[in-house]
């Protein structure tokens, strides 16, 4: 599969500056981290209270450092104009697509990791009862996430006011997503974990992803050329 | 691997919503020359330079790439196309080599150090500076790397965006000398610039643009004064 | 495009929209519910459900709209051709107009029959989030630049795929206030007919509206291109 070497190969590069520079990281991480201390006086602190209010958190903590990472991540695709380079490569523009959306999912999931103990340690969200489940349904929304964000953050590369237009056009297209991720998480840290609605709204990540790929890997040529 | 030896545009028309960018313009790039695309700013070059580049794409008329009279289309063209513009298409916080070697392998060239180390030779980069980020380079090195980036691929047809801006007067000029040396080459090139001492006396083929659309084109070299006339008599 | 096509809808409008505000108002009967003991019970709304009638004819438009957006917007990026793209800008940008009346006429039912403004009732919080769609394309419209078109359009396509999934979602999510069985199936007879007619007349202002806005767009375009042929032809400076 020569598309899939060729996006690792994208997907590669990107890790490999981020790494060296650690710039989107950091700033996200300590975004993310600030956020979960914002909530810590925000929200009443009882146990009831955070166990109720705890997806939702660790959801829109994912959705607003994500949308920066995702900014940033694409903003150095810009400054030399590299993304012209990628494009013009001889290779499958799915290829670029998969690639950016790849190291971008890695990066989402690394703030993931960052907030979700934190949730645990500063408000005592009990959301490590069912770590592998989990891990499963972050995995889906950061994927989803980062399919769709990318996409969208490609075609916004040369627009002037795309920091302000990328949640414009995300989050409205994503609701579902954070709203099944949410659910998943409530279903899992309720007393006892309600199964039933943890499969339902982990299957309905895994259609939101496929299709939402398939849309991607359809559309993203068309959108990305002017 | 099929190098471009024609490349055919038709009535080309691209507008940006209501923005009329480029208005049915027709033009024939032929291997082994070099045209200059000149025109005010929003004249449309850079829009023709994308549509040429299959970044952009036009809302009417056609452009047609071939190799020895048969048509080539989609990665074959991609892989036939160089691009140097004012921005170096490389990555800042990456090495030379490292840059070079991403490259080689979008391309599927060769790759290795010895090969890289060939021709940033060529190109005149300092051995020194190779294994430091591109960041930290001046923009004369920036421009040789971004040169040597063009060159790994061996194009066929070179597109160039003001790929003069920012060099001194000495780059300029060698950077036009490298141009002419891969044009007898066999190369088809393009160079949009307003710098036009730096292509008097090398064009084969000159074409002014204004608003979208072509008002001059006359095949053959001109001297910096006669460029510098029939720009300012046609361009405006 | 005809140039009859919008004044022929909008009198069909304007006539359609006249009888069905007589039928729903002279014709249609008065909503009760009724205990099992006969009395009237807690839900009757009496001239509170008269609303439902246009909220409900809005919303499908409003529906309607998201689907002929996509559609478009996927030939507009096959073709690039303009007239795609006019067509799905026209329709969100009445949609979102339409989207409007659906939410103040649901947060009207709301209060009478739940005697709240909002209570996130399942059809209500779908047209909600269908409305932040199309209202994020205008915005993008709006503010995207040079190329607003293709990343309008990308939206728009997204948008509609993502129906079904914020179908599901609400759907899940439902509120108890609300059944899960269509509230048009359980119209009496002499409802139903006022309901239709309503639907079918503001179906016509619908078409009439977008038609108008395609044809303004369509002006504009052939005016700036006269233009661009003035100032090719030095006739104008």
């Amino acid at each position: 599969m020569s598309v899939l070497r060729q996006a690792a190969r994208v997907a590669w590069k990107d890790l490999r500056i981020e790494l060296r520079s650690r710039e989107i990281l950091y700033t996200m991480a300590f975004f993310a981290g600030l956020l979960v201390v914002v909530y810590a006086f925000a929200f009443p602190r009882d146990e009831r209270a955070v166990r109720g209010a705890a997806p939702g958190m660790l959801w829109v903590a994912i959705a607003f450092a994500g949308t920066i990472g995702l900014g940033r991540a694409f903003d150095r695709e810009r400054e030399n104009d590299t993304m012209r380079a990628l494009l013009l490569a001889p290779v499958p523009r799915l290829a670029v697509f998969l690639g950016k959306a790849i190291s971008i999912a890695l990066l989402v999931l690394a703030v993931a990791a960052v907030c979700t103990p934190l949730l645990v340690l500063f408000l005592g969200a009990p959301l490590f009862t069912h770590p592998g489940p989990l891990v499963l349904v972050i995995l889906l929304g950061v994927i989803g996430f980062s399919v769709v964000g990318s996409v969208f953050a490609a075609t916004l590369l040369k627009v002037r006011s795309r920091d302000v237009l990328l949640p414009v056009i995300l989050y409205p297209l994503l609701i579902p997503l954070f709203v099944a991720g949410t659910k998943t998480t409530m279903a899992l840290i309720s007393t006892p974990a309600d199964f039933h609605a943890v499969w339902y709204w982990i299957q309905f990540l895994g259609i939101y992803d496929a299709v939402f790929l398939v849309l991607s890997v359809w559309t993203f040529e068309s959108l990305v050329i002017e | 691997m099929a190098a471009l030896d024609q490349v055919q545009i038709k009535k080309l028309t691209k507008r940006y919503g209501s923005e009329r960018a480029l208005g049915g313009v027709s033009l024939e790039l032929t291997a082994g020359k070099m045209c200059a695309l000149l025109g005010h700013n929003g004249a449309g070059k850079t829009t023709l330079l994308g549509i040429l580049s299959t970044l952009v794409r036009q809302n009417d008329g056609v452009v047609s790439y071939r190799s020895n009279g048969n048509e080539v289309t989609g990665e074959a063209v991609r892989r036939e196309i160089g691009m140097l513009a004012h921005a170096s298409l490389c990555y800042g916080e990456l090495t030379a080599h490292e840059n070079l070697e991403l490259v080689a392998g979008l391309y599927g060239v060769d790759g290795s150090k010895a090969a890289l180390a060939t021709l940033l030779d060529r190109v005149g980069l300092d051995a020194k500076a190779r294994d430091r980020v591109a960041r930290t380079y001046s923009r004369g090195m920036l421009q040789r790397l971004a040169l040597a980036r063009a060159l790994l691929t061996r194009p066929s047809l070179l597109l160039l965006d003001e790929p003069f801006t920012g060099l001194d007067r000495d780059g300029a000029l060698a950077l036009g000398e490298q141009l002419g040396v891969l044009r007898d080459g066999g190369a088809i090139v393009v160079v949009v610039t307003h710098d036009l001492e730096a292509i008097a006396d090398r064009t084969d083929h000159v074409a002014i643009l204004r608003r979208g659309q072509l008002v001059f084109e006359d095949r053959g070299s001109y001297s910096y004064e006669k460029l510098k006339d029939l720009y300012h008599s046609h361009a405006n | 495009m005809n140039k009859l096509v919008v004044p022929v809808f909008g009198v069909l409008a304007a006539v359609g929209i006249a009888v069905a505000v007589w039928l729903v108002f002279m014709q249609a009967p008065l909503q009760y519910g009724f205990h099992p003991d006969g009395a009237l019970n807690g839900s009757s709304l009496f001239y509170n459900q008269k609303i439902f009638y246009f909220h409900v004819a809005h919303a499908f438009m409003l529906f309607a709209a998201v689907f002929v957006s996509g559609v478009c917007s996927i030939a507009f990026l096959k073709t690039r051709k303009p007239k795609w793209d006019d067509v799905a800008m026209a329709a969100t940008e009445v949609a979102v107009a339409f989207g409007a009346v659906v939410l103040v006429t649901g947060s009207v039912w709301a209060k009478a029959a739940w005697d709240v403004w909002w209570n996130w009732e399942p059809r209500l919080t779908m047209s909600l989030l269908l409305w932040l769609v199309l209202l994020g394309y205008v915005l993008v419209r709006r503010f995207a630049g040079p190329s607003a078109d293709r990343i309008a359009a990308g939206m728009a396509i997204f948008g509609m795929v993502g129906v079904p999934f914020i179908y599901k979602m609400v759907g899940q999510d439902s509120h108890p206030a609300a059944g899960r069985e269509g509230v048009v199936a359980t119209l009496g007879p002499g409802m139903r007919a006022a309901f239709w007619i309503s639907v079918a007349a503001f179906l016509c202002w619908f078409v009439a509206l977008v038609v108008a806005r395609v044809q303004s767009a369509r002006a504009e375009r052939e005016l700036r291109e006269l233009r661009e042929r003035g100032l090719d032809l030095g006739v104008l400076s």
